[in-house]
């Protein structure tokens, strides 16, 4: 196996298109698990590690916050992410222990999409862009377009993600995960609400229930028509409940080894109320 | 290879918080487990495993792997040269398998090569036909006779019953349940490992090995060998963790077989995937009980039917079959009994030995009754245990008289003692909360309770087995050096082996010599009972050479050897005014001294389940509190408060150790650790899945320590390895219950029985 140890973003584009067996590797909290596991065999691994122009935070632009898709969750567990993005914080904060945390990236997540994905709840909920580099060519894909499988996403060989953009919301936002135990596990339910003041809107996406991560748009449509979400309001239980359960309604889990679609259901359910009263507290 | 010994140097005396001699090494990674180990030349070796539970072997073909380059060897069931089976209490269970694979994952052939990369192509390259076979897999068509036998020797591993006093005896209050017990994992950290090396001759093997009992490895493997038992010699390599997996054999016979066919020392080690099939489980068990007490809550009456799934082979489970049944009433008295137990054989994987062994699940559903009956009497939890609680002298449902100390009032009283934690603070960090760091719950959703567990567990081995332990103690120019075979797997008997032979002979300086079968079997590091066998042995042997060392002393300085002692690290005359170093007095000369501890014979059970079987017992008593996220099912285990039935503290930090880890062992069994099954594969093999508590989920655990001396015992101290994990795990399914006043059956307990 050869591993092209890249200093330049450049380089590592260049050892994409020259090898179209070559693997990405940022933190291989991914990766190596899969290798390990026999699943891949990479013959060339293009290590991402090194690439700084990947680990920065920006805010160049007012009102989005760009990260880039190697800052490890150690990084964005605090500030300045905690105060302008903190689903994504908290979201950082859930996955697996310090030793994945002081590695494991956004990049790496996303490259991965997997359902149960934690920080991908956070950019659904908040319409996060994504930017792709070639050698040659950039674009910028909206999170709802990346995303179109279980693992699946529209990334091209010779692409790297480069940074997400997320906009910086006014508003209470969230991240809930529903596990079997108290830290370090996977998924069996997720949620992040954003609750976005200024255009008096609520937004909901859910993980780990679902092939792609669900952006619940007719619980969100519901929701504004009944409610007035502008900063200062409060939630009835009974709306709380109606916006939970129409939620659910919008899931649609399996049943497997850690868990049974009947409780993700009702999971989410709670987690989606739960959460939109906390947010107009 | 593996360090060949461990000299300690102090003055860590019995009851002194000595540190252990591989400590250090351990924390900072420097320690050789048997994983790490290496020989020159040496090959690896692999095993491939059935993919099915129930299988007709129609053909293997080994050509292709044969032929891949860096394979020195493939063999399977043909190429046994002894015995073709193995096994703890039965042979029954294939060195490879023969004509029919019973469980998935059972060994089926194994490679030799040069790496582990080849090892692992020429495993998919052997080609094995299989008929596939409808899977029995309910253990109740084990019983009913409903699925062909699935093994010569039947589908019923062993029935009892246990039939006792009046069988029409009724009580005012009758209350009944029927419990579930999922299939617990061991789950130790240090994989299964082992290096064989063969002798120059090609007529022996040495193995280098991760196991609970020497010994046992050693009769099992030599007759799968066709070896003479002195031509096959096994060293413990160093050992992760065990808690009864590590009793039966997994790759021993492979390994050794392996080595002897190339004629090159064979390193094997299973990932974590394959441990998981590489090794025995907790029963899975379902239980029925009904229980007849009178109004005031006293127990006039049980009922009880127990089916242990023993999966495919036999194992241990006839052992564990005796000791659930024979633990039916727990710490409490019982005059009147009838119960019906079967351990049976299905499809399901093997089940064995763990922690517990029987008595977890016994007491599961025992503690579950107490409760039933503390409502329907209006008692509460603590005055039910009371009113019930056994106590030295009683009857148990076998007949047997119990004899040990048996402080089991004193257990609940100083349990009860122990402060409550104090109510959720409204600033609580939420991480504290249940859900931890998935933030799901704020201090408004949560429900607090409390729940109660007490237990009773033998200790040693049962039945009339005579699991003796022998050491050897040797005295030389003020050092002592101890050899036995018992397996240290963590649990500490390298700790406290010094520290007796440092209170006894008054040394400081112990060497501890290599851990093989060049002496006589220590038994089993299991059922709680190094300490007090070895530590028995060890205690003996020492003072043989004490009583030669005041011999050698009372010659040259001509006083009576009655009258001299140790005092510290002096011999001294108790009359008069004579004192000599030990190291002085053993200047020059060589004591050496072998001893074997037996502990009391124990008998048979008769048909009526009726006999003196067990050796002796520990009680302990444990109180949960958790918070439950009723709406998500989410639990957080807030404290358990504990009082256990010790004997005698030897190592205050070795015994909070036990404590802590037994704990948190039978947390996990309450809420989160299951392997799971459908149609007899197992779905989740993997530590993603297989769910062990972290730190987060681990307790506050405030214990005291109950100091009885128990005659019996050597040292007066009691096994206090396993206790620890017994009734915690019914004392947190209780508080559960509290809590959300559901009526849970079954463990672990699953968020969506809390919350649908
Ligand atoms: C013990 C453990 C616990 C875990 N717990 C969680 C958890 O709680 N929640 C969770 O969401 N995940 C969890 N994970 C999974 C993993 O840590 C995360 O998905 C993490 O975000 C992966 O990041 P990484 O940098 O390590 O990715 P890597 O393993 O380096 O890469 C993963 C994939 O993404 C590709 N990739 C990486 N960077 C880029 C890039 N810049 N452009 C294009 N493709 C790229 C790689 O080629 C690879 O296919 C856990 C993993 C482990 C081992």
């Amino acid at each position: 196996m050869t591993v092209i140890v890249a200093k330049e973003l450049s380089t590592a584009l260049a050892a994409l298109r020259e090898h179209a067996d070559a693997r990405l590797i940022q933190g291989g909290t991914d990766l190596m698990v899969e290798i390990n596991f026999n699943h891949v065999k990479p013959t060339t691994m293009v290590s991402l590690r090194d690439v700084q122009s990947l680990r920065t935070i920006r805010q160049d632009s007012p009102g989005i916050m760009s990260i880039g898709s190697g800052v490890p969750y150690s990084v964005l567990e605090g500030e300045p992410v905690l105060s302008a993005i903190p689903a994504l914080a908290q979201a950082s904060r859930t996955v697996g222990s310090p030793q994945i945390r002081a590695t494991g990236s956004l990049g790496g997540n996303l490259g991965t999409c997997s359902p149960a994905g934690d920080t991908l709840p956070v950019m659904f909920a908040l319409d996060a862009m994504i930017h792709l580099s070639t050698l040659d060519s950039q674009r910028v894909v909206s999170i709802h377009d990346f995303m179109t499988g279980v693992k699946r996403n529209v990334r091209q060989h010779d692409e790297i993600i480069t940074a997400i953009d997320f906009p910086i919301v006014q508003g209470w936002q969230g991240y809930s995960k529903v596990g079997v135990r108290n830290a370090m596990v996977i998924s069996v339910a997720s949620a992040c609400l954003v609750a976005d003041h200024k255009h008096a809107d609520v937004r909901l996406a859910l993980g780990s229930v679902g092939p792609t991560i669900i952006r619940c748009r007719e619980a969100e449509a519901w929701l504004k028509s009944s409610q007035d979400l502008t900063a200062g309001q409060s939630i009835s239980l009974d709306i709380a409940h109606e916006f939970g359960r129409r939620a659910a309604d919008e899931s649609s889990p399996i049943d497997d080894h850690r868990s049974t679609a009947q409780y993700r259901r009702h999971a989410i359910s709670v987690l989606a109320s739960r959460m939109l009263r906390k947010a107009y507290q | 290879m593996a360090p060949s010994s461990t000299v300690t140097k102090s003055r860590d005396v019995l009851g002194t918080n000595a540190l252990r001699p591989d400590g250090a090494q351990k924390v900072q990674g420097s320690f050789e487990f048997t994983s790490d180990m290496h020989a020159e030349n040496m090959l690896w070796g692999a095993t491939l495993r059935s993919p099915h539970p129930y299988a007709r072997i129609v053909s293997i073909d080994t050509s292709a792997a044969l032929a891949l380059s860096g394979v020195k060897c493939v063999i399977t069931a043909s190429d046994v040269p002894g015995k073709l089976t193995y096994g703890l209490i039965s042979s029954d269970q294939p060195v490879f398998a023969h004509e029919f694979v019973r469980y998935m994952g059972e060994p089926v052939a194994a490679v030799a090569a040069d790496h582990p990369e080849t090892c692992r192509r020429a495993l998919a390259l052997i080609k094995v036909a299989y008929e596939v076979l409808k899977p029995l897999t309910n253990p109740e068509d084990a019983i009913s006779g409903s699925h062909d036998p699935i093994h010569p020797d039947g589908n019923v591993i062993r029935h009892q019953r246990i039939i006792r006093g009046d069988q029409a005896a009724t009580g005012a209050v009758v209350v009944e349940g029927e419990y579930v017990i999922g299939m617990q994992d061991q789950a130790f950290l240090g994989l299964e490992a082992a290096l064989a090396i063969p002798d120059p001759d090609g007529l022996g093997v040495h193995l280098h090995v991760a196991t609970q009992w020497l010994h046992e490895d050693l009769s099992q493997i030599s007759a799968c060998l066709g070896l003479p038992a002195e031509k096959v010699r096994l060293t413990l390599g160093g050992v992760g963790g065990a808690f009864g997996a590590r009793e039966d054999i997994s790759l021993q016979v492979h390994c050794c077989l392996l080595a002897l066919k190339t004629g090159r020392p064979i390193k094997m080690q299973y990932s974590r995937e394959e441990s998981f099939f590489g090794h025995v489980h907790r029963h899975p068990a379902s239980i029925f009980m009904r229980h007849h007490a009178d109004l005031n809550g006293k127990i006039i009456k049980i009922d009880a039917r127990f089916v242990f799934d023993g999966g495919a082979y036999t194992s241990t489970s006839p052992a564990v079959l005796i000791n659930g049944i024979t633990h039916t009433q727990g710490p409490y008295k019982c005059d009147n009994a009838t119960v019906d137990g079967y351990a049976v054989r299905t499809n399901n994987p093997p089940c064995g030995a763990m922690r517990g062994f029987g008595v977890v699940q016994a007491c599961f559903a025992h503690e579950s009754q107490m409760d039933k009956i503390a409502a329907a009497v209006g008692k509460s939890p603590v005055e039910i245990r009371l009113i019930n609680a056994m106590a030295t002298g009683d009857p148990l449902i076998t007949g047997q008289i119990m004899e040990s100390v048996a402080p089991v009032a004193r257990c609940i009283t100083e349990t009860d003692a122990i402060p409550l934690p104090p109510s959720l603070d409204v600033n609580a960090d939420e991480l504290e909360l249940p859900g931890g760091s998935g933030l799901t719950s704020s201090q408004s959703n949560i429900v607090r309770g409390i729940g109660w567990g007490v237990s009773m567990k033998n200790l040693m081995y049962s039945e009339g087995f005579d699991d003796f332990a022998t050491a050897r103690c040797t005295l030389k120019d003020g050092v002592a050096s101890l050899k036995f075979a018992t397996s240290e797997v963590g649990q500490g008997f390298v700790t406290l082996a010094p520290q007796i032979a440092r209170s006894v002979l008054g040394v400081d300086d112990v060497l501890i010599e290599p851990i093989d079968t060049e002496i006589g079997s220590a038994g089993s590091t299991s059922a709680s009972r190094q300490t007090w066998m070895s530590g028995g042995a060890v205690d003996g042997a020492c003072r043989l050479v004490r009583e030669r060392l005041f011999h050698h002393v009372g010659k040259i300085h001509n006083i009576d050897p009655l009258r001299l002692v140790i005092e510290g690290t002096d011999v001294v005359d108790q009359m008069g005014t004579f004192r000599i170093s030990v190291a002085d007095a053993s200047d020059g000369i060589e004591i050496s001294e072998t001893f074997e501890h037996h502990h009391r014979k124990t008998d048979e059970l008769d048909e009526h389940g009726q006999g003196n079987c067990h050796t002796a017992f520990a009680f302990v008593a444990h109180r949960a509190v958790v918070d439950v996220d009723p709406d998500l099912g989410l639990v957080k285990v807030v404290q358990i408060a504990t009082a256990q039935d010790v004997g005698r503290v030897l190592n205050p930090l070795s015994a909070i150790g036990q404590l802590e880890g037994g704990i948190a062992q039978g947390l996990g069994l309450a809420v989160m650790e299951e392997i799971v099954m459908k149609d007899g594969k197992v779905r989740n093999p993997s530590f993603t899945d297989y769910l062990l508590p972290t730190a987060l989920d681990a307790p506050d655990v405030v214990a005291v320590m109950i100091e009885e001396y128990e005659p019996q015992a050597p040292l007066g101290a009691k096994g206090i390895g396993e206790p620890p994990c017994i009734s915690v795990t019914p004392a947190i399914v209780a508080a559960i219950r509290n809590a959300t006043g559901k009526a849970i059956e079954r463990i672990p307990v699953r968020p969506q029985d809390i919350c649908l």
